[in-house]
């Protein structure tokens, strides 16, 4: 996982509620053994017409002037459904480093900040007023900084954000969380010393 | 068993027991993992890290694998072979079956005798037991959580931490006490309760929370029901759900492949006995719902958390005093193509989907096929009913289900996800309405442009006959 320190990006709004990972990628595309190529199914029905491949222009994300959005910004309750960690493989893959909403799943939520895709919970003004914002003016920029915990909008407001202090070191140092447990490797062999085994699916 | 005299959660009992290490200001709590689930959608990416990392799985004895995601349904060759047509389907399995082979994880492959859905084979080979921490890179994995376990879906990294360290890093959740008393009325099932607890909480009202069901319709259910209740715990936003165990419980464990048995029995039985909530334990939550008021449910829209009683009328957006959540409804009817105030009851209905992981055990199997014995499934609509493992299918055809259902005109199936997650060619055709037993009705789900509203088996059946969306309790009653 490359190290995540700052963000400069501009945004992209897709106001909807309860985005969930069906929307974020259908279930068709999880037939694969890798991680790679699956930005192009981000979003795929709603992004291509009914042939699966001619973009629908009417979709926010096929605008040109939206071309090269790196934070997305979602209605409420982002990433519900499925635990399927190609959603946010799929959302890094389109170009995407951060999504902020007003909450997001838990399962999506750990998945993308295993993956350096920060997930950024803010109140609902805010939300609204990047709503607004990335309407009106496609160039809309925000900056985050995750060290501090700050997203910064376009008129110079930081509004901070939360963020576990662990999933903040993995980000800030690009580590995954699995050195971590491997470390622990003789607290575990303990543990296994004094609970008994509940079931051998081996037998 | 109480701490120091104060009393604990189900839940509180169950984590506090797994924790190989305390959360801290700096950490998540470092979980252990008694039982990881595993299948082929989403676990190659995390094998193929081990093998990159040099790792190995250090508990091939916990893990247990098997085939379901995209797994075909279609009917056995002349050499008694589930043939795969899908390219990418073959490959995906290939691989699963090869990582299985190679860190020596026993696993169920597609057609054999113990091969189904994860969700259904886990509590039918007695591997789910009280008490127990249970993963699986699928969020349904909370179903576990009718015996009293703490099981939870994870994404795939976490797979590879479980693979290669049996252990997981979780922030511990909250507790919501989700009440659910009195009696359920005739027609009325536990799938009915499990919609109208997300249809009330919301599909985002139980994140960061553990469900704990509770209350005397929840003891009422057999272990299949509160299976149905607590596979949906994910719908409603929390990641897991439990049921408090009970004798009930131990009568379904008993006697299963993996269940203790002898000495061992009796001291599981002990251990067992001391899980449930302690009196006075405090939730950080707490909803009830009445049993008695509840009518069949069904969805109308988007997701499970817009559903309503089979007889109401559809939500208008212009009474949502909330704006997104107007939005919301605005564009799911728009998807949906039903009408503000529109009653569903009546409305004609192209497929009817008898499975998945929620509703596709014995139990579910008898109901429906009660319901269409003797009877006719409508003309132009399509019924599928999918078991939800080999042994469900065996039991079925032992008892005669699979004639009641082919005799009505329904396909009989070989087991598997199928038509839930619709990876495997089982899917609906754009602009096609179903009446799915499945979880999630989100766009396109059970195939692109499909339209699905959930409801029970009794009510999936009883539109098949129907062939429009129809209540159980009218042809119940008409058969009185």
């Amino acid at each position: 996982m490359d190290k995540l320190s700052h963000i400069e990006g501009s945004v992209v709004a897709i106001p909807v509620n309860d985005i969930d990972t069906d929307q974020i990628i259908p279930a068709r595309f999880l037939k694969v053994t890798d991680k790679d190529g699956l930005g192009k199914a981000a979003f795929c029905d709603w992004r291509y017409v009914e042939d699966g491949e001619t973009p629908n222009p009417d979709f926010i994300l096929n605008n040109p002037a939206y071309q090269g959005a790196s934070v997305l910004v979602a209605g409420d309750n982002f990433g519900c459904g499925s635990s399927r960690e190609h959603a946010p493989w799929a959302l890094l893959g389109a170009g995407f480093k951060a999504v902020i909403s007003t909450d997001f799943a838990d399962i999506f939520r750990n998945n993308a900040l295993k993956n350096g895709l920060l997930p950024i919970i803010v109140d609902r003004d805010t939300q609204q007023q990047l709503f607004s914002l990335a309407e009106e003016d496609p160039s809309t920029s925000v900056s985050v900084d995750v060290e501090a915990q700050t997203l910064t909008l376009p008129d110079g407001r930081a509004v901070a954000f939360p963020l576990d202090g662990f999933s903040k070191f993995c980000l800030l140092n690009g580590v995954d969380q699995l050195g971590y447990l491997l470390a622990l490797d003789d607290e575990v062999s303990a543990f296994e010393a004094s609970n008994p085994q509940r079931v051998v699916t081996t037998a | 068993m109480t701490v120091n005299g104060s009393p604990r959660t189900l839940f509180e009992k169950v984590w506090s027991a797994h924790t190989v290490r305390d959360q801290s200001e700096d950490t998540p709590a470092v979980l252990y993992i008694d039982l990881h689930l595993v299948h082929e959608v989403t676990s190659p990416q995390a094998f193929s890290m081990l093998r990159e990392r040099g790792l190995e799985v250090r508990r091939p004895d916990l893990t247990i694998g098997t085939m379901d995601h995209s797994t075909p349904t279609t009917p056995r060759n002349e050499l008694g072979i589930i043939p795969i047509a899908d390219a990418m389907a073959a490959k995906q399995l290939d691989v699963f079956s090869k990582n299985c082979d190679d860190y020596g994880i026993p696993m169920y492959a597609l057609g054999g005798e113990h091969q189904g859905i994860v969700h259904v084979i886990g509590p039918e080979k007695g591997l789910t037991q009280p008490g127990m921490t249970i993963v699986c890179g699928d969020s349904h994995t909370s179903t576990h959580g009718a015996f009293g376990a703490l099981a939870f879906g994870i994404g795939t990294s976490e797979v590879g931490h479980v693979l290669a360290t049996q252990t997981l890093l979780q922030n511990k959740p909250k507790t919501m006490a989700v009440n659910v008393e009195g009696r359920l009325g005739d027609g009325v099932t536990a799938k009915d309760i499990i919609l109208a607890i997300i249809a009330k909480i919301g599909i985002g009202g139980g994140t960061g929370h553990v469900f704990e069901y509770r209350g005397d319709a929840i003891r009422g259910l057999s272990m299949e029901g509160r299976m149905t209740v607590c596979n949906m715990s994910i719908e409603g936003g929390a990641r897991a759900g439990m049921v408090a165990p009970d004798d009930t419980t131990f009568e379904y464990i008993s006697g299963r492949r993996h269940a203790p048995s002898g000495a061992d029995w009796d001291a599981a039985l002990e251990l067992w006995r001391e899980l449930p909530t302690d009196d006075g334990a405090i939730f950080d939550q707490e909803i009830t719902i009445r049993a008695d008021e509840l009518s069949p449910m069904i969805t109308y829209g988007t997701n499970p958390g817009m559903g309503m009683p089979i007889t109401a009328a559809v939500p208008m957006p212009a009474d949502e005093a909330d704006y997104n959540k107007k939005i919301a409804l605005e564009k799911a009817l728009n998807y949906m193509e039903l009408a503000p105030g529109q009653r569903l009851l009546g409305k004609a209905i192209d497929v009817v989907f008898i499975g998945s992981c929620t509703n596709s055990r014995i139990s579910d199997l008898r109901q429906a096929a009660d319901f269409v014995r003797g009877r006719k499934v409508a003309d132009g609509v399509r019924m599928m009913v999918v078991p939800g493992s080999q042994p469900v299918k065996q039991q079925a055809e032992s008892e005669g289900l699979d004639e009641i259902f082919r005799a009505a005109g329904a396909e009989w199936r070989e087991a598997g996800c199928s038509m839930c997650i619709a990876m495997n060619g089982d899917q609906l055709q754009p602009g096609q309405y179903a009446v799915s037993t499945s979880n999630r009705n989100f766009e396109g789900r059970q195939g692109k442009g499909g339209r699905t509203f959930l409801a029970s088996p009794l009510t999936a059946a009883a539109s098949a006959i129907a062939g429009v969306v129809t209540d159980p309790r009218a042809i119940m009653s008409s058969t009185l």
